[in-house]
């Protein structure tokens, strides 16, 4: 790859996603006027338009683009890590543990919280690394090969039977955490705020560069592990930072904003149509893209009802479902 | 003088609880063209994962030029050894060019593009290979004789001075197994690379290679030129067939026996 057609690709991702920046906010049940927003012969308080464009809208766009960017980078690594382009968090059962995790933090009303990391995260996170251990644990072969049907099968599983988890902790939970449960499970951007975007971007931003930094390895172990071994690849230390990274930022966002279907599936594959499976331009194209494409879901979730709000990932479920079906489809017909 | 490159001393593998390697040593000497023939079995692709440093044997040492390869950088070995193996299943839709290129990921840093000189180096590996012409080709989308001649110049971007393939010839047809193996001599003759090659086709090793090793069990039965290494009796016993074997052109034939 060229540096040049590098920068070039990069720059055309970064425009889509300046640009779904910059309209969506405009977009939703109350029509605000940019003139209103930024006038300044009102005060802060009684500027309605300032407020619902920075308290309510940008907030929960930039979050949606953390989540966005954040399961479009772990699927782009799921895959290549396990050599399918069928694996992604959420078919994996990645987004399923982390929402465990999550659960139980809220059950146990757990509030500690580490230096900068909320508890809920945290759970989230070791509920994902467990599910991807359970998974990779079930499709480890003696020859690093990870059959497509094993893995759909080993996700399938890890999927019920945290959902089982979680449904028991919903019954044994009191009114007020069972209505927390089921409307973060639903998985959803609308409750949050500056200081949510604050507390989680560091992770995701440290994850993705970290993924970054080993993609030109992880591209070769994505061609198979013993060539990339020959190449100089340390293969296990790789997987390892591979495995933990995507977990580490699935978790992240996934406490956050529920286990939001499919984009870490549909993402990737549509930006491979475009920039090939190099990981080193996949990653940040697949970030800038998920980022733009769960904007886009989200504002459609704010607007399809108006005035209901719909959460968004039933958006992505509904546009994730049919995508799935027809990529295995395409694949059986290979 | 003869310089050793390789040197294997006592290894032994054992995968799970059966020995695939019992206790085998070996020297691998400059320029060698080695075959490594034996039945389904023998150890020959395990052998060569251990040479490649993608195995770990159990037992013994592997010196490269005098060093422990368990002590040498990863990196650093990869740009000295490269291995081949047998099929190339590729899930992700990478071109030729790009699988070509992974050939120099030893001698680059992370976060790094591939340099100028980098791609000059490529560009030779696959004028050597024949593979030029179809570089902008997706890999899934060539032959088995092309995706062979494209591994093997990705191999070659290594610029390796040792060169491990798992079964080159095997699943190709007649008119390309004489064409890689034609590569392959070209290697070693004028570009001075040691190469040895999992075989199965005992004509084909005893045309194009200078020494062949004959596995049985894990263990080496014979080493030696393919004058030495090709006898009845021998064959017989490593193969469990009766074999007929002549001479033409100064090569060795061997062909199994069928009585009805």
């Amino acid at each position: 790859m060229s540096s040049r057609s590098y920068v070039m690709t990069l720059s055309l991702f970064f425009l889509l996603f300046i640009i779904t920046l910059g309209v969506t906010p405009l977009i939703g049940p109350s029509k605000i006027s940019l003139a209103r927003a930024f006038s300044d012969t009102l005060s802060i308080s009684n500027n309605v338009d300032a407020n619902i464009l920075f308290q309510v809208r940008l907030p929960r766009i930039l979050l949606g683009a953390l989540t966005g960017a954040a399961l479009s980078v772990a699927g782009a690594i799921f895959q290549a890590l396990l050599r399918n382009d069928l694996a992604a968090p959420f078919t994996l059962g990645v987004s399923s543990g982390a929402a465990l995790g999550a659960v139980i933090a809220i059950a146990l009303s757990l509030n500690f919280s580490l230096p900068g990391i909320p508890v809920v995260s945290l759970f989230s996170f070791l509920g994902a690394l467990g599910a991807i251990m359970l998974v990779f644990s079930l499709v480890k072969t003696r020859h690093g090969e990870f059959p497509t049907g094993v893995l759909l099968l080993a996700g399938v599983t890890a999927n019920f039977f945290f959902a089982a988890m979680v449904m028991f902790i919903h019954y044994l939970s009191d009114f007020s955490q069972s209505f927390r449960i089921i409307r973060w499970l639903m998985g959803g951007l609308d409750i949050t705020n500056y200081k949510t975007v604050l507390s989680i971007s560091p992770m995701v931003f440290l994850g993705i560069f970290i993924l970054m930094f080993v993609s030109r390895d992880l591209n070769l172990i994505s061609t198979g592990v013993h060539s990339a071994s020959s190449r100089g690849v340390n293969v296990s230390k790789t997987q390892k930072i591979g495995f933990i990274t995507a977990s580490l930022i699935t978790g992240t966002v996934v406490a956050t904003s529920g286990p939001i279907a499919f984009v870490g599936l549909i993402v990737p594959h549509t930006v491979r149509l475009f920039v090939g499976p190099d990981l080193r331009i996949l990653i940040p194209a697949s970030m800038l893209f998920g980022a733009s494409f769960l904007i886009a879901c989200d504002t459609l979730a704010r607007t399809i009802l108006s005035p209901t709000e719909i959460p968004v990932g039933i958006i992505t479920a509904m546009i994730g479902g049919p995508f799935f079906v027809w990529l295995l489809k395409r694949k059986r017909q290979v | 003088m003869i310089q050793i490159l390789m040197q294997l001393k006592n290894i032994s593998f054992t995968y799970e609880t059966s020995p695939i390697i019992n206790d085998l040593s070996v020297a691998i000497q400059e320029q060698d063209f080695i075959g490594l023939i034996g039945p389904n079995g023998s150890g020959k692709s395990t052998l060569l994962k251990i040479m490649g440093g993608i195995l770990e044997p159990d037992s013994g040492w592997v010196q490269f030029k005098e060093s422990p390869i368990a002590r040498i950088n990863k990196k650093l070995f990869a740009q000295s050894v490269s291995w081949i193996p047998q099929d190339h299943p590729m899930v992700f839709p990478f071109k030729v060019s790009e699988i070509v290129l992974m050939g120099r990921h030893p001698y680059l840093s992370p976060l790094s593009f591939e340099s100028s000189e980098d791609f000059e180096i490529s560009r030779r590996a696959m004028e050597t290979t024949m593979t030029s012409h179809f570089a902008d080709r997706y890999f899934n989308e060539i032959s088995g004789g092309e995706k062979q001649r494209v591994m093997i110049a990705s191999a070659l971007a290594q610029n390796p001075e040792m060169m491990l393939l798992d079964e080159p010839t095997a699943a190709l047809d007649l008119k390309y197994q004489v064409q890689i193996l034609k590569i392959l001599k070209d290697l070693n003759t004028e570009h001075k690379k040691t190469l040895i090659l999992a075989m199965h086709d005992l004509n084909l090793a005893s045309k194009f290679c200078n020494r062949l090793i004959l596995l049985d069990e894990g263990k080496i039965v014979r080493d030696g030129s393919p004058e030495q290494v090709l006898e009845k009796d021998i064959l017989e016993q490593v193969y469990g067939i009766e074999v007929d074997l002549d001479c033409k052109d100064g090569s060795i034939r061997v062909h199994p026996a069928i009585r009805s």
